[in-house]
């Protein structure tokens, strides 16, 4: 018996080895930890539970039949994160360069099946070469197979994919259709289609970092929410990250004890609104100044800043924060900023996270570049996302909460809970001088008149109060009070139970 | 006594007479610009005035809305403070025509010193040293050049009307003298509305020194002296009473001369006359403030008097119980000025938000701190760039320092740059420990300018073992997160490894009753603390070593600053340390390529144009904020690529101005 077991020790420690010590080397040259070191990381100490070691792949063209190594390319199992379960698949580029075959496609869907059971998330940590030539049709199936998987996991367990090595072809819509992407500086990329498909077919001359590295994915593709800068950075993040989510849509956020008073005032709020109503200022100083421990998780920060989205937490427990940014194009909505806001608002409606939206927005941004680009139909996305969300829903108008873009940003109208406003607020069509150049256009010509015009405008619109008194602002409050009202109101929420009517599934202005 | 006081100013010097004058029962008026209308000083008054427009031509200088605001108030008196109209003779002659007190001396006496010349003439007749130098006013930059050569260089230019620095050049060419002459006209013209310019020599290795003055026209005391030799440009940065420098014997002689003066003008109020002390504590008169002086906090802490209190008694028509014998100088006190400036950037002026504004707190007869902001309030580019004063007090010069060092670590500014870090360097500099101290004190400890290396290398002990701490407690807490598989919850270890900066220290952390205690190289270091999360000081007492941390989240890391000094930390399971040392070194960005703005302000001018080729040191543009120009010169010899931006244009913080050729 012991020598059956000194086998089986020495048979994983071979497994262990992946590809082998001089791959090992390249790896780390290149920046980059190996598939079971990034596991380490990630997971608590000895948590780690690894399942299929010994499979290898079943191809025998090319030569194959002499090129199998346990595991084929990806390490799979379940651990926890802060006494947490998840699942994970770690793709090991020092076997076949991490390439997706059958056997390789077959344990990853092994541990999604799982996670589904048990409803836990999924983690990958991708690092692959891509398809596996050598097996054809038989690679194309197993991503197929995985796609399938992120569908039906899709709003059910929480799905997180880390780029950490490239991620090309048709690989990359499996993370594509995950929850959240962040990727690695500087050693990873995603892109459809290389360079040199890219040189050949429309001869731009373009590098693999320009194309789809790190900085263009979190910055102007908008595909990546973050990037870190380096293997270990990224995995202690998303550590930190994985704190924030629920294991699944049948529970509430994770709850961590917190000292920070719920009712804690913060008097330099009451400064936060410039005096000049046109002057920007950090809507993040808020968040930062609202939420527990000033301690602020966001999403996509390079990414259409004049919508801030992000993770926070409330007495302890998940709040997703959604806010207007009036440093960053006045804040207003467009393309970018809706799509980014939807996105992340059906992930919180999806997984019981409440929604504290923060408005200071003067409206939709004009031009021709918006409208050929189909703001329309991009803006109605985070109208439809916040409408549907049935969650805690707590919106604070701080400043400007004109036209369209006030009824979008989770009003009372869209089943928003609690509505507050600063006394700063202005609720209203129009900022007040556009309002007056339409309403006495025949005044036009006299500027002394427009002037009076807009000073009464402004008197009798812009405030909280004609809002207040048809009761779609439930109450205007102190800003330094901000979050005591807010911790009350959703400490009031926390059963909060409303249903959507039943239908196979909404048809959202994608 | 006066029943309703109006303060001629704003800041923190607005807001300390305001203290003494509520200590006092006397109610007090405010006055305030657009910019300050959410102010400390405005908060804190019994009542408010407004007086017009931000730029303080418009508002705190103008003599007419002030005496405006005293009749709709009914003040009975006004307090000047210092700067704007503390030293102005129009100002106290309306005031007095207006039948109001004016808290400081008599017009005479601001007449006759606040010009420089006269004032020299006067110093000279009253038998006190002074400096040689040209008595007359300077025609143009040739008369100048002259008088300078026939002084012999170095010489100093200065605004006849000037102060605090502006309007203030060393030359020591005739090329300086020509340039000096007119920045110092032009500075004075914008600053005083008075370009009137003289020339004096220069005395090198010196030392200044002031003699503080309380007189009620019939008994005239020296309160001790002050010592203000450390000054950057002219601004004083640090202030101390007594000075290291002078022996008993010389400050009497000092302070007998100084009181002559005040004598020989009739002298009624608080009032400094500034000597220069050379090497061998010769001491030449250089001017009669005639006003408050910012520093006169150290004063008022070894002497035990309340200043302001004094001037408002004698402005009432009051007489100083006091006799020369009844001054005694008790232990030591310090001063910092709290600038909102980048010392990482050349000291240009910072402006925006004070998102965070925490400062150290006070503790009578220890630390003292003089503020005229709040946290949300505005450093705006309208006004002078002192923020606060940090005084401290010890019974020598070395607790009074080493106070000072722990209060400028608790001392928590966030949203604005801040020269708190280039001030725990001075006072860790071997010279100012010892006290050898010359108004070139920073020239010469910084010769090549201020930079991350000047900061006081400190004990790694201090960082590692908060660090290690902080960590430890983050991690026990996250072990408490909700939803854990029960029966396999997360256990907290105790190994781990600090990350300062390149270098590794592996450390043991443990949880105690009253905070931690961390095992690092075979020792044992307890560290008593109440730290919570989100506080962004970690106050604690390590060994027995009080201790003041600030400390930042960065994502997974820590940014600690103590002792002037920055460091991020990274505390990692060993396992986790041996794969950091895997990952690959990334260099920063190279924005050397562009010339950035360093500030936001306005660029005024741009000196050359793309494809110019720009030796080191050539202005390239000048960019103005809070009323300063601030000259980018080239760093190294190049060529312009690229101009970003034309003068006039308003600029953000690092934006690019100019782009070199690589």
């Amino acid at each position: 018996m012991h020598d059956i077991i000194r086998q089986l020790d020495a048979k994983r420690a071979a497994a262990r080895l992946g590809g082998g010590p001089r791959r090992i080397d390249n790896q780390h040259a290149k920046g980059k930890l190996t598939a079971r070191e990034r596991i380490d990381l990630l997971l608590d100490p000895g948590s780690f539970e690894e399942w299929d070691t010994f499979v290898e792949h079943r191809c025998n063209e090319f030569g194959m039949d002499e090129n199998r190594i346990p595991g084929d390319g990806v390490v799979v199992g379940h651990g926890t994160i802060n006494g947490r379960l998840v699942f994970l698949f770690s793709q090991d580029f020092t076997v076949l360069g991490g390439s997706l075959s059958e056997t390789h496609a077959i344990k990853i869907c092994k541990i999604m099946d799982k996670a589904m059971a048990v409803g836990a998330p999924v983690i990958g940590l991708n690092d692959s070469g891509g398809a596996r030539i050598q097996e054809g049709v038989d690679s194309l199936a197993g991503y197929a197979e995985v796609f399938q998987r992120n569908v039906m996991a899709s709003g059910v367990i929480p799905q997180i994919s880390m780029i950490m090595g490239p991620c090309a072809g048709g690989a990359v819509y499996s993370p594509a259709m995950t929850d959240y992407i962040f990727m690695v500086e500087d050693s990873s990329y995603m892109f459809v289609t290389g360079p040199d498909v890219v040189k050949t077919v429309t001869h731009e001359q373009v590098t693999a970092e320009e194309l789809g590295g790190a900085i263009t994915h979190t910055s102007k593709s908008g595909v990546a929410d973050l990037s870190f800068e380096n293997d270990v950075h990224a995995l202690l993040q998303l550590r930190r990250f994985m704190d924030f989510l629920p294991s699944s849509n049948k529970e509430k956020p994770p709850v961590r004890p917190t000292n920070d008073p719920w009712d804690r005032l913060d008097y330099s709020l009451d400064s936060l609104i410039p005096n000049n109503p046109n002057k920007p200022y950090d809507m993040k100083e808020l968040i930062e100044k609202v939420v527990d421990e000033g301690d602020f998780f966001e999403i996509a920060p390079n990414y259409a800043g004049n919508l801030i989205t992000g993770f926070g937490r409330m007495e302890g427990s998940t709040v997703g924060f959604v806010a207007n940014q009036p440093m960053v194009l006045a804040g207003c909505l467009d393309i970018d900023s809706a799509r980014k806001g939807a996105r992340f608002v059906r992930f919180c409606d999806a997984f019981n996270i409440p929604i504290v939206t923060f408005v200071d927005v003067p409206g939709f941004l004009p031009g021709t570049a918006q409208e050929y680009g189909g703001i329309i139909k991009h803006g109605a996305k985070l109208l439809y996302a916040f409408a549907e969300a049935t969650v805690p829903k707590v919106t604070v108008i701080t400043r400007k909460a004109y036209g369209g873009a006030y009824d979008v940003m989770s009003s009372k109208h869209l089943r928003g809970d609690v509505n507050y406003a600063w006394p700063s607020a202005e609720i209203a069509v129009m900022g007040p001088k556009g309002a007056v150049e339409i309403i006495f256009r025949q005044d036009m010509s006299d500027p002394e008149k427009i002037a009076q015009r807009t000073e009464e405008y402004r008197q009798l619109f812009a405030n909280p109060f004609v809002a207040g008194s048809r009761g779609f602002i439930d109450e205007v409050i102190m800003p330094y009070g901000t979050r005591k009202r807010v911790c009350r109101s959703l400490a009031m929420l926390r059963n909060k139970d409303i249903k959507n009517p039943w239908r196979k599934h909404g048809n959202i202005p994608l | 006594m006066f029943e309703k006081i109006l303060i001629a100013n704003r800041g923190e010097i607005a807001c300390r007479v305001i203290k003494t004058a509520r200590r006092m029962g006397i109610k007090t008026v405010a006055v305030f610009s657009d910019a300050d209308r959410d102010a400390l000083h405005v908060d804190m008054a019994d009542e408010r005035v407004h007086i017009g427009a931000s730029a303080s031509a418009q508002s705190y200088l103008v003599i007419d809305r002030l005496v405006q605001a005293c009749r709709d108030t009914g003040a009975q008196a006004v307090h000047p403070g210092y700067g704007f109209l503390s030293e102005n003779k129009a100002f106290q002659t309306a005031l007095t025509a207006a039948g109001v007190a004016f808290i400081g001396p008599e017009t005479r006496a601001i007449e006759a010193m606040g010009d420089k010349i006269e004032s020299k003439k006067l110093a000279a007749a009253a038998g006190v040293s002074t400096v040689p130098g040209h008595m007359g006013i300077i025609a143009d930059a040739d008369e100048a050049v002259a008088i300078a050569r026939s002084i012999g260089y170095p010489v100093m230019i200065k605004a006849s009307a000037g102060g605090g620095g502006k309007g203030m050049r060393v030359a020591r060419t005739d090329e300086e003298a020509r340039e000096g002459f007119l920045s110092a006209a032009n500075e004075a013209r914008s600053s005083f509305a008075d370009d009137r310019v003289f020339v004096e020599k220069f005395i090198e290795q010196p030392r200044h020194i002031e003699i503080q003055i309380l007189a009620d026209g019939e008994t005239f005391l020296y309160v001790g002296e002050r010592e203000c030799s450390i000054q950057r440009r002219h601004q004083k940065v640090i202030e101390e009473a007594p000075s290291p420098f002078l022996t008993p014997e010389v400050r009497k002689a000092m302070g007998e001369q100084a009181v002559a003066l005040a004598r020989a003008v009739d002298y009624k109020s608080a009032g400094t006359v500034e000597f220069i002390v050379d090497a061998n504590r010769n001491f030449y008169f250089l001017e009669m403030n005639t006003r408050l002086q910012v520093e006169h906090p150290v004063t008022e802490m070894v002497t035990g008097l309340d200043l302001v209190e004094w001037m408002i008694r004698i402005a009432a028509g009051e007489k100083l119980t006091l006799r020369q014998d009844d001054i005694r100088l008790n232990g030591w006190s310090l001063e910092c000025r709290i600038y909102a400036e980048d010392p990482f950037r050349n000291f240009l002026p910072s402006t925006g938000r004070l998102v965070r504004y925490i400062p150290p707190i006070e503790v009578p007869g220890q630390v003292r701190v003089d503020t005229g902001v709040q946290e949300g309030g505005e450093i705006s580019m309208f006004y002078d760039p002192m923020v606060a004063k940090l005084i401290t007090y010890g019974k020598d010069r070395r607790e009074a320092t080493s106070r000072m060092r722990r209060a400028l670590d608790s001392f928590y500014i966030r949203g604005i740059s801040h020269n708190i870090p280039f001030l725990a360097s001075l006072l860790s500099r071997e010279r100012f420990v010892e006290g050898r101290l010359t108004t070139n004190f920073i020239a010469e400890e910084y010769p090549n300018g201020f930079d991350a290396a000047h900061l006081p290398p400190d004990d790694p002990t201090v960082l590692v073992s908060v660090a290690a701490a902080v960590h430890h407690k983050v991690v026990a807490r996250n072990a408490k997160i909700s939803g854990q598989i029960k029966g396999h919850e997360k256990k907290v270890r105790e190994g781990w490894v600090v990350r300062l900066g390149d270098t590794a220290y592996p450390v043991k952390v443990r949880a105690t009753s009253g905070g931690h205690e961390v095992e690092m190289d075979d020792r044992l270091i307890a560290i008593t603390h109440a730290w919570d999360f989100g506080q962004p000081l970690f106050r604690a007492t390590i060994g027995d070593r009080p201790v003041v941390v600030q400390i930042e989240n960065r994502g997974v890391a820590y940014h600690l600053s103590h002792a002037g000094s920055q460091e991020t930390a990274l505390v990692l399971t060993p396992e986790a340390a041996h794969y950091a040392d895997l990952m690959p070194h990334k260099a920063p960005p190279d924005l050397s390529r562009f010339l950035l703005s360093p500030m936001p302000g306005l660029l005024v001018s741009l000196a050359v144009e793309e494809g110019a080729e720009i030796k080191a040191g050539e202005t390239l543009a000048v960019v103005e904020a809070m009323k300063m120009e601030n000259i980018l010169r080239a760093e190294r010899d190049g060529v312009v690529a690229r101009v970003h931006a034309r003068p006039g244009d308003s600029l953000a913080v690092d934006q690019k101005i100019l782009e070199f050729e690589v």
